[in-house]
């Protein structure tokens, strides 16, 4: 056995934060938590412009010939530099399962307008009376000629305010069961009959509802076959899952709160750290840190030795996401009644960092997988106990 | 990186495995009880070389912090009545400690050695593990390293402390016994650091595979078990917590395999791994066979039923340390060290304030 991680990018890293310092402008981060929009349409321009959104792609399809680990070094810098790129996350897991499912016009047309920084796409899946139970969709779509025509309603479009297409599950046939009778499409957002709304989060994220009253697109825009779509979202749901937990760079949150807790003092004088409870608090966060760590780099090992992390990832994701809701309201209840406040307070302890992540992270037992669905995995396919809901 | 366990180690595995499987099988841990040691296993285990491994090579030992790990998960799966952990960290601290003639006994089982978790107090090191059938005990007693040892004999050596864990415990007078001082100063404060280390690694593995029994014991009760005309392993609230403790449960084992990985590659923060992965393992059995206990009913509380064993000693094993409390907040020392006061600006802040 061995532990040690390798950095396969150390070699980048460096000149990763050269190309940051030089070209990333310190107010973007700010626009986007004042905002809530995790997409920076010059940050994204920029990277395709000079090929790095097109690095390790086929050359058929408008690959660059940029290195691949050096463009995975610069997206972890401008991530470490407190930027999203949500845009870019959404846009490339679609064009990723274009490859798989889509035919050799649509890839031609689509791919490189992708890489070419022109087509941001957005994921249309969740509706306002489905979201675990993706296949539940009730949006429809139905063939008009060469044409079709969509109507229905999808929520948490993020990015749709600032995308150019969103990626579709409709119902397509409601003559078939549940998972027969889907189809994909990529819809443009500037098609007549799309609405974008705003919806804005306890996380701060600005997202989106979208509704499409008759939308016409042509064929060319579906993917995959008729009815087909349930096949086409395993991929791209593969492609959702396959997502890495980011580098760690600097102290940690349980660290950061360790080392205000020596300082700061309570009324009565005493150094908050001296309270045993926060001792104890603070070392059991690491420890569960450590194992959150440890059960997601056993998925890496078993994705690096070329196995499919399938109930690994399900672990991996649902003790990550749980823990670290755990550890965001220990940290804000050391940190006292100052805790509460926000950034713009101008004095709230670590700059708000742990009420701004608590926030953020409720949402992480819940997209992605919620962790009902998780727990359901591990008890199904690990303990073999049966499926505890009916199956359509 | 590489998570995976070499021929040799897995190989290792299976045959403890199949040593405790078969010599330590839950008949002979109920005719153990109240006292919790099987004198014939002890002596079958020895045999085997487990507890001599653990020493230095030219001792006729040599195997890894990691080989000691899978074998006490072994160990744990079956809760061995053996004092697998205890004599297997106060074997190496003997050895470390450069005591050769105790350890020679050691090696072979004849003398059954033994680690106080506690300092003296009182004139006696209250409840040692194992403490009723150990010869030898070692000890941190103020500035001194110590081991006392006591003639040999049929063991027990004193009577049995009744206990709910039913472990071998025993008070030990530090008049009982041949009193040999291994080390003084800070040489014996490390050393005795270090076992003591040992031991909560060994007994984090022990734990792994106490919750990894009780979690398949309480698999095969909720997928048998029928209520309201189905199995219960069929209701989401029995489902959604075994799921849990499946995670948790494989967490703490990587959190214990990395422990023992950082001791045998010298890695700073081994002993804080060690304590972790032992507070975390100890947690995660209590929660497991808790869980286990509650789905199987009212026949959880019933003695004949072997989930009982699992529940008590997952609780009474890490008590042995006292306080997991306690243990967390000298673990927030080590990970939190002082560091210099960098941001301090708090003076210049106040002068701009004033201007």
């Amino acid at each position: 056995m061995d532990f040690a991680e390798v950095d396969r990018l150390a070699d980048y890293r460096q000149q990763a934060r050269e190309w940051v310092a030089t070209h990333v402008d310190p107010a973007w981060a700010e626009q986007q938590r004042v905002s809530g929009s995790y997409h920076t349409p010059a940050l994204h321009a920029l990277l395709a412009e000079q090929g790095w959104l097109g690095a390790g792609w086929p050359a058929e399809y408008g690959g660059t010939g940029n290195d691949p680990d050096m463009a995975a070094a610069l997206f972890e810098e401008i991530d470490a530099a407190g930027l999203h790129m949500d845009g870019w996350a959404t846009t490339n897991m679609i064009a990723r399962t274009l490859l798989h499912t889509a035919t050799e016009e649509q890839k031609a047309a689509i791919v490189g307008g992708v890489l070419r920084g022109e087509i941001i796409i957005v994921l249309g899946y969740t509706e306002p009376d489905s979201g675990s139970d993706v296949a539940a969709a009730k949006t429809r779509s139905e063939r008009d000629g060469e044409e079709w025509l969509i109507n229905g309603q999808k929520m948490f479009t993020s990015t749709a305010h600032l995308g150019t297409h969103v990626f579709m599950l409709t119902r397509s046939n409601l003559e078939v069961s549940k998972h027969k009778g889907l189809t994909t499409f990529l819809v443009p957002l500037d098609s007549p009959g799309v609405e974008v709304r705003a919806i804005h989060t306890l996380g701060g994220q600005r997202t989106n509802a979208t509704f499409y009253s008759d939308v016409r697109v042509p064929d060319s825009a579906r993917i995959g076959p008729v009815d087909g779509g349930w096949g086409v979202m395993h991929v791209a749901l593969v492609f959702e899952r396959g997502g890495g937990g980011g580098r760690r760079s600097g102290p940690t949150l349980a660290e950061r709160v360790a080392q205000w807790a020596k300082s700061a003092r309570r009324e009565d004088g005493s150094r908050v750290y001296d309270d045993p409870s926060v001792k104890e608090r603070l070392a059991r966060i690491a420890a569960e840190a450590e194992v959150a760590r440890l059960l997601g780099l056993r998925t890496a090992w078993i994705a690096s030795t070329g196995g499919l992390p399938g109930t690994e990832g399900s672990s991996a994701k649902l003790f990550n996401a749980e823990s670290l809701q755990r550890q965001h309201w220990e940290l804000l209840e050391i940190l006292g009644a100052e805790a509460v406040l926000r950034r713009e307070a101008g004095d709230a302890p670590l700059n708000a960092a742990v009420e701004e992540d608590f926030r953020r992270g409720v949402v992480g037992t819940i997209y992605g997988g919620s962790s009902e669905i998780m727990r359901e995995i591990v008890s199904e396919r690990v303990l073999g106990l049966p499926r505890s809901r009916s199956k359509n | 990186m590489d998570l995976s366990l070499s021929e040799d180690q897995l190989t290792l595995r299976a045959a403890f495995a199949e040593f405790f499987e078969k010599e330590a099988t839950v008949e002979r841990v109920r005719a153990a009880e109240p006292l919790g040691f099987d004198q014939e296993l002890w002596a079958k285990l020895a045999g085997t070389g487990a507890i001599a491994m653990g020493l230095p090579e030219e001792a006729g030992g040599g195997a890894s912090a990691l080989d000691l790990v899978l074998v006490a998960e072994q160990f744990g799966r079956r809760i061995a009545p053996v004092p697998f952990a205890e004599s297997t960290a106060a074997a190496r601290l003997l050895a470390r400690a450069g005591a050769t003639e105790l350890v020679e006994g050691v090696a072979d089982g004849s003398t059954l050695a033994t680690i106080a978790l506690a300092p003296p107090a009182g004139g006696r090191l209250r409840l040692v593990p194992a403490g009723a059938v150990a010869e030898v005990v070692v000890a941190l007693d103020g500035d001194d390293l110590i081991a006392l040892r006591r003639a040999p004999g049929a063991r027990p050596h004193t009577e049995p402390v009744p206990n709910f864990g039913s472990s071998p415990l025993a008070d030990w007078p530090l008049a009982d016994g041949e009193r040999i001082v291994l080390a003084s100063g800070p040489d014996a404060a490390q050393l005795y650091a270090d076992g003591r280390s040992d031991w909560k690694l060994l007994t984090a593995a022990a734990l792994g595979g106490l919750r990894a029994t009780a979690l398949e014991i309480g698999v095969s009760y909720v997928k048998a078990r029928k209520a309201f005309g189905v199995i219960i392993g069929s209701f989401q609230a029995v489902q959604h917590r075994l799921a849990d403790l499946v995670v948790a449960g494989d967490g703490g084992q990587l959190l214990t395999h990395e422990a023992a990985w950082a001791r045998d590659t010298g890695r700073p923060n081994a002993a804080a791994l060690a304590s972790m992965a032992f507070l975390f393992a100890a947690d995660t059995a209590f929660r497991t066979t808790r869980e286990a206990v509650q789905f199987h009913g009212g026949y959880g509380v019933t003695l004949e039923y072997d989930i009982q064993l699992y529940f008590r000693r997952a609780k009474a094993w890490p008590l042995a340390l006292g306080d997991p409390k306690l243990e967390y907040r000298r673990l927030a020392d080590v990970i939190y060290p002082d560091r210099p006061q960098l941001e301090d600006t708090g003076p210049e802040n106040a002068e701009q304030e004033e201007e």
